[in-house]
């Protein structure tokens, strides 16, 4: 048992721990959850030498700031606060050391909606059926099933030896937040719309809501038409990204909190390579959709997971290197430009920079 | 032009409208639909057809999900294809429907109940929708075994069939925000039973003490689907 462990100094709006899902418990009820960004868990999993499926701290719109109880390898991943470690600003997709006592603060998020921290080691929260996953509405996981709170304690699992500081992953594109196209696959029940349904469903661009969440996202435009004027069907499963119309013909989009079934038409299912936008889209996002086949999501599905999994991991640009006593100092800017770094002894530590005028 | 796109990638290409229907839910399932209403004979096949795909060991299935009257087919699109996926089920579907009928043999699952009062506030509210005595109510609802047709809505959340039209009864126009742990309620034709405490519009008319959902055991859910409830009239919770 490691003692390394996290304590939550201010827990910010919402923060959850999520790993990558609780599954092969839908038939009898149970949400699978998991990280509404799955692409940020797995690169910041990744950047800190964890299995895909450690979990992590998921917060959202930042504000969450916490304590580091011994030395501890740690990535950003996500949207970007403005993080800083002891004060210093830090950038995302990057591994840093963190030492004993120091505190972590996140801003607010400002280019998405969920940020992630990942810790060399993994969260170890209480583990349930499976998973580490927080499920809020029915308390399953993470802290007694529930939001983090000041002064929780979380222990941290061992550290495996590839975890380094000091490494970078390139980030995913992000497309402009504030118009989204996500790819969708037609159906399940797409043959109780009419073709006008369809195409406005296709055609049209529609807005995310403030009633939206972790469990789906509420749209507001164009009412998509039914063949019948009935939208409800006998109710069976549903999946992460199932786009349901319920009776006021307004799409709701399921996400990883989602319940097992719903008894609303599904018109379409959002490709697995774009769920992770609509985990970062924040109320007031324009978004349409497009139908592709499955042959092409599933392409384009494994090609990101590639990327992903086994795209080089980047290293800092060494810039100047110099020796201080006996140390060896290394300057150095991250390869993906969004972090600034010094190395001593082969650990990579975040720095800034003030302008001085010398004394003459 | 819109009309091919969509034309082509619909899963109502073919106009199929009849069953099983085998389609796409996504890039990582297929929905086996093997009906449109709520019946015994045809949830009876969804268990079957689920046991059937487990038999045959599918390299990339990673879960199933049965339901009313359909079978939810999760896999892993990086172990197999959606090609691939579809023809095996398809080959599955069209062998299971020449299977004479299901040897299933359900379980019987006894709940004691403690009816009406604080533990049922909404027992009143049925009986005089059905024109009939509150101890009317008990006698028809602990006289049926119901048919757990699918778990949803919550972990261990069990929708029951073939409760007796005479009490049915319509959901709470205000559904109330906390529903105790334990109690039995009834929505139109459906009875079922709250596992956990939550949110819930249904007309409470009881509710056991025992324990239906519990995340630390290996096997979670008391109740099964597929599996069969019995209420039982108890006084008391000893």
């Amino acid at each position: 048992m490691s003692d390394t462990s996290i304590r939550i100094v201010q827990p910010g709006p919402l923060t959850l721990v999520q790993d990558a899902g609780r599954s092969g418990f839908q038939r009898l009820g149970v949400s699978v959850s998991g990280a509404a960004d799955m692409d940020s868990l797995l690169i910041g999993n990744r950047l800190v030498g964890n299995s895909s499926n450690a979990a992590a701290l998921e917060a959202m719109l930042g504000g969450l700031s916490l304590e580091f109880t011994a030395e501890s390898v740690f990535a950003l991943t996500g949207a970007d606060t403005q993080a800083r470690l002891d004060g210093v600003l830090l950038g995302t997709n990057v591994s840093y050391v963190a030492h004993g006592g120091s505190i972590l603060e996140l801003g607010m998020a400002t280019d998405g909606l969920r940020s992630y921290v990942s810790i060399a080691g993994g969260i170890e929260a209480q583990e349930t059926l499976g998973s580490r996953s927080t499920h809020v509405a029915s308390e399953v996981g993470g802290v007694e099933g529930r939001a983090l709170k000041q002064d929780d304690v979380l222990a941290i699992g061992a550290a495996s030896d590839t975890a380094v500081s000091g490494v970078t992953h390139v980030k995913p594109p992000v497309s402009n937040h504030s118009e989204l196209e996500v790819r969708v696959i037609l159906g399940p029940q797409d043959v109780l719309f009419s073709d006008s349904g369809i195409s406005t469903f296709l055609e049209s661009q529609y807005t995310i809501t403030d009633q939206s969440n972790r469990q789906g996202l509420r749209l507001d435009g164009p009412v998509v038409e039914s063949k019948s004027g009935s939208y409800d069907i006998i109710s069976d499963a549903v999946v992460n990204g199932s786009v349901q119309i319920p009776g006021d013909g307004k799409p709701i989009v399921l996400l990883a909190d989602r319940q097992t079934t719903g008894g609303y038409a599904k018109i379409a299912t959002v490709a697995s390579v774009d769920l992770p936008l609509l985990g970062q889209a924040t109320p007031g996002t324009k978004l349409s959709f497009k139908a592709i086949s499955v042959a092409e999501a599933q392409s384009l599905y494994a090609e990101k997971r590639e990327l992903i999994a086994n795209s080089p991991l980047e290293e800092v640009i060494v810039s100047e290197q110099f020796a201080v006593n006996d140390s060896q100092y290394q300057i150095g800017v991250a390869q993906n430009g969004s972090a600034k770094l010094v190395t001593l002894d082969g650990i990579a530590y975040p720095v800034s920079f003030e302008e001085i005028t010398p004394a003459n | 032009m819109i009309w091919s796109r969509v034309a082509n990638l619909s899963s109502n290409a073919d106009n199929t409208t009849s069953f099983p229907r085998v389609v796409p839910a996504g890039d990582s399932a297929i929905l086996i639909e093997l009906g449109s209403e709520i019946d015994p004979t045809v949830n009876d096949q969804v268990y079957s057809l689920a046991s059937d795909i487990e038999n045959t060991n599918i390299n990339g299935v990673t879960e199933l999900v049965p339901t009313y009257r359909s079978l939810l087919v999760n896999y892993d699109p990086m172990a197999i294809g959606f090609n691939e996926m579809h023809d095996v089920m398809n080959q599955i579907v069209e062998n299971h429907s020449n299977r004479e009928s299901t040897d299933f043999e359900p379980v019987v699952i006894e709940l004691p109940v403690v009816y009406g009062g604080e533990d049922g506030p909404d027992i009143e509210n049925v009986a005089g929708y059905a024109g009939i005595s509150a101890a009317e109510v008990i006698e028809i609802h602990s006289s049926t075994d119901y048919r757990v047709y699918m778990i949803g809505f919550a972990p261990g959340f069990p929708y029951l069939g073939g409760l007796d039209e005479r009490i049915a009864t319509p959901r709470l126009k205000t559904p109330r925000v906390l529903v105790p742990a334990g109690s039995v309620g009834i929505a139109e034709s459906q009875t079922g039973v709250y596992p956990n405490a939550s949110p819930g519009g249904w007309q409470l008319i009881g509710r056991t003490a025992t324990k239906l959902f519990d995340v630390n055991s290996p096997k979670p859910s008391k109740i099964t689907p597929g599996s069969r409830v019995r209420f039982v009239p108890v006084d008391s919770y000893e």
